[in-house]
């Protein structure tokens, strides 16, 4: 196809970026970034924190999972500018090499993982939604949605769960791991 | 993604007074279906105005009901005490719809305006009416096992997504819109446009107009009430037919009724040829099949599709069966 030179109304202005701070894993970040990087670009290319996966990019499998406020959230489906003055926490900061979240020791005890690239989103993910099922959030397999839900049973995990994929098919595994994490109320 | 200047609302009129000149502004909530059609440049505004800071939050109305601010996160609305014991079906619903992580991101109005998920929207290869006025429907003629029998037109045969909307539907909800220049209120129920000749006109919301929140009317009966959603696989999918439900019963007939479908409508589909049926007759599984009749014989079943017309009737019987099953129960 021929190339046709672009006439000045078609040319665009270099991106302008803006300065933004985000609070991450408990410490402050500037950046300089255009308004429409994600949250979830913003973590791995301009703060390297490479724990966050990305998976689908658009809101299906769940990798890109990291806490806001303690909420798990896509960090895929939305901007990073969106999210100054909130806490963000990746699976960096829920636990060291040194120091391992109950739920990274249970995924391990339990082989909650083969290839491990769900992992980081799969335990965000469970870690806002012990959170959501202790704050008496009912799930679409709660039989009464107005009592509060007594049991977090290998149903209400799986369909809490739904929104991590597992390409492995680790599930049970997966689902072992938290129930056991949960049950042994150590989680923060 | 084109390129676009962020600005963050803290109060409404601020959010107001900077959407009033830009034509092709758009207000930005969780983000969860505006940034993924960004993405796919289906959706291209040069101005996003993020309204996740406004905070009108959860409250009950002097009349007993609820009022929903539009910025309200899904999950905090599904979770909210008012809404599990009065309206289980709109928690059901909501919990029904996408993931715990989307749920959490999700705002009441960016639900409302959520857009089709017809894969030929999404496909800008595709023709779509709605997307691309004028250029066709691929899907009439493609692959539509996921789209509607109700409802439809020549011009575009998808359906609205959204299953917190049916229950708003069955529950007779009000919209409340306000611009810089004055405020309105919508019924739920006309809030949605039917395709016609214009896919591509989707809800009566003007460019420069918030919806800044939803009222629940009170609605006793619903106390008793079911979301029941039929899917592909068990969680995390889109309906295929779903129904909202709430039933009143009075010395063996249906004193009261609300039933609304979702997943086979261009809009959130309130039944009421099926209310009509109801009201008065004699409950039990002949008068439920008589009013999923009258409703679905409008329904008009394409290549992939039809099978639709007998879910939805068969879950309509079913979900009105469970509820006057549960009648004599406190």
């Amino acid at each position: 196809m021929k190339e046709q030179t672009p006439s000045t109304q078609n040319r665009r202005a270099p991106s302008s970026t803006i300065q933004i701070t985000l609070e991450i894993n408990g410490a402050a970040h500037t950046l300089e970034i255009e308004p429409r990087v994600s949250l979830l670009d913003a973590l791995r290319e301009h703060l390297h924190l490479t724990g966050t996966k990305k998976g689908c990019n658009q809101g299906a499998c769940g990798a890109c999972t990291v806490l806001c406020n303690g909420d798990r959230i896509l960090s895929c489906l939305t901007l990073a500018i969106q999210y100054e003055g909130m806490e963000i926490t990746t699976i960096e900061g829920l636990g060291t090499a040194g120091e391992l979240h109950p739920l990274q020791v249970e995924f391990m005890e339990q082989d909650g993982f083969q290839c491990g690239y769900c992992t980081p989103g799969q335990i965000c993910s469970a870690v806002g939604m012990i959170r959501e099922f202790r704050n008496g959030l009912p799930s679409a397999v709660t039989k009464d949605v107005s009592a509060r839900p007594v049991e977090l049973s290998e149903e209400e995990i799986s369909e809490r769960m739904s929104g991590n994929l597992c390409r492995c098919g680790a599930y049970l595994g997966i689902r072992t791991a938290i129930r056991t994490a949960f049950q042994s109320e150590v989680i923060p | 993604m084109r390129e676009f200047t962020y600005s963050r609302a803290v109060t409404l009129q601020e959010a107001l007074t900077r959407i009033a000149p830009l034509a092709n502004g758009k207000f930005l909530g969780g983000g969860t279906n505006l940034i993924d059609l960004m993405r796919e440049n289906i959706e291209r505004p040069d101005t996003v105005i993020d309204v996740t800071r406004l905070s009108s939050g959860i409250s009950e109305s002097p009349d007993g009901g609820v009022s929903i601010g539009g910025e309200v996160r899904n999950s905090a609305v599904a979770n909210h005490p008012l809404i599990r014991e009065r309206y289980p079906m709109l928690s059901q619903a909501i919990l029904n719809g996408a993931s715990g992580q989307i749920r959490n991101m999700a705002t009441v109005a960016g639900n409302i305006m959520q857009r089709t998920r017809c894969y030929y929207f999404y496909d800008d290869a595709a023709n779509c009416n709605k997307r691309s006025p004028g250029s066709g429907c691929d899907a009439i003629d493609g692959f539509n096992r996921i789209h509607a029998i109700l409802g439809v037109s020549e011009r575009c045969i998808a359906t609205h997504p959204s299953d917190m909307c049916v229950a708003l539907a069955a529950l007779d909800a009000t919209v409340n819109i306000e611009s810089a220049v004055g405020k309105r209120t919508i019924p739920f129920n006309s809030f949605h446009c039917l395709p016609g000749e214009t896919p591509h006109v989707e809800t009566v919301l003007a460019h420069d107009e918030l919806i800044t929140s939803v009222e629940l009317p009170p609605l006793p009966f619903a106390k008793r009430s079911i979301y029941r959603k039929v899917r592909d696989r068990a969680s995390y999918a889109f309906a295929l037919v779903s129904v909202a439900a709430a039933l009143e019963t009075e010395n063996g007939k249906v004193r009261n009724v609300r039933l609304a479908l979702g997943g086979v409508a261009p809009k959130p589909w309130r039944a009421f040829d099926a209310e009509t049926v109801l009201l008065g007759a004699d409950v039990g599984m002949r008068a439920f099949r008589e009013a999923a009749d009258a409703e679905l014989s409008k329904a008009r079943g394409y290549r992939d599709n039809s099978f639709k017309i007998e879910l939805a009737r068969r879950t309509i019987a079913g979900v009105l069966s469970e509820l006057a099953d549960s009648a004599g129960r406190p």
